[in-house]
């Protein structure tokens, strides 16, 4: 493991509209693809922070097209982590959960995709900071070595 | 700020005829929250005509997301409600993994070619 591989920073506010999904999901693409990520993972990664993003435009901000979202992708040698802010209706954490995939029926994929991804998931939402998702990939062993 | 057309999102929505009441929709580009409506409104009045199936065409689509599964659920559930056939088609990998990810795969009936999910409805 290489403690001294340089940490990389990319920062992104967009309007809570869904229009600005895409310009997301092409910035996580370059960000993935730059931390040596695969293909696949990297689609997986877009899929989830879409998929984040997608939620604070529906719940945190009800469809409101006037706020914003600002992301803060920090991609070091062991990890990609990101940050997602919003300063939206304050989520009730603990009835955040994937529902049950045996039932069929639409809506709800959401959650789960982003849990069945990410390695780490998790919430602030202190006082100040409107509410903060945290999601962290690790990375494999070989896109370890080809980050050094 | 007015966001400039190559930040959109774009789906291509066509509708094609078959005959024998089968209808055939072609989806391409990116099905996201921002355009998975545009899917929506052409696919839910489909179930309100007497047809015998709708076949959704995914081969031109490069990303899904979870608005755009659920559309299609909701396809398939109307389908069930109305004695029709709903059938994918064309699945690229990429959008195949998202269904996997979803546990879904195995809900849809899916075929490689838009002319092997046409086979046996006609």
């Amino acid at each position: 493991m290489s403690s001294n591989a340089p940490t990389d920073s990319v920062c992104l506010t967009v309007p809570s509209h869904a229009r600005y999904l895409g310009l997301v999901r092409k910035v996580i693409q370059q960000v993935s693809q730059e931390g040596g990520f695969t293909e696949d993972e990297g689609r997986k990664l877009i899929l989830a922070v879409d998929e984040a993003c997608s939620n604070v435009i529906k719940h945190s901000y009800d469809n409101d097209p006037t706020k914003t979202i600002s992301l803060t992708l920090t991609d070091s040698a062991e990890k990609l982590e990101i940050r997602i802010q919003d300063f939206g209706k304050r989520p009730d954490v603990d009835r955040i959960r994937p529902r049950d995939l045996d039932e069929v029926r639409p809506g709800g994929l959401g959650t789960h995709f982003i849990q069945s991804i990410m390695d780490e998931v998790t919430y602030d939402t202190s006082p100040g900071v409107g509410c903060i998702l945290h999601l962290v990939k690790y990375k494999s062993p070989q896109v370890r070595h080809k980050h050094r | 700020m007015e966001a400039s057309s190559d930040m959109e999102p774009r789906v291509e929505v066509s509708v094609e005829r078959a005959g024998g009441g089968i209808v055939i929709v072609a989806l391409s580009g990116e099905i996201d929250k921002n355009s998975s409506p545009q899917v929506r409104n052409t696919l839910v009045p489909l179930f309100a005509e007497k047809l015998r199936a709708v076949v959704v065409d995914l081969s031109g689509v490069s990303y899904i997301d979870s608005s755009g599964i659920a559309t299609l659920t909701e396809g398939l559930q109307l389908s069930h409600r109305s004695g029709m056939a709903f059938r994918l088609s064309g699945m690229p990998p990429e959008i195949k993994r998202v269904f996997e990810v979803a546990r879904l795969e195995g809900i849809f009936e899916v075929f490689d070619t838009r002319e092997a999910a046409l086979e046996g409805l006609a």
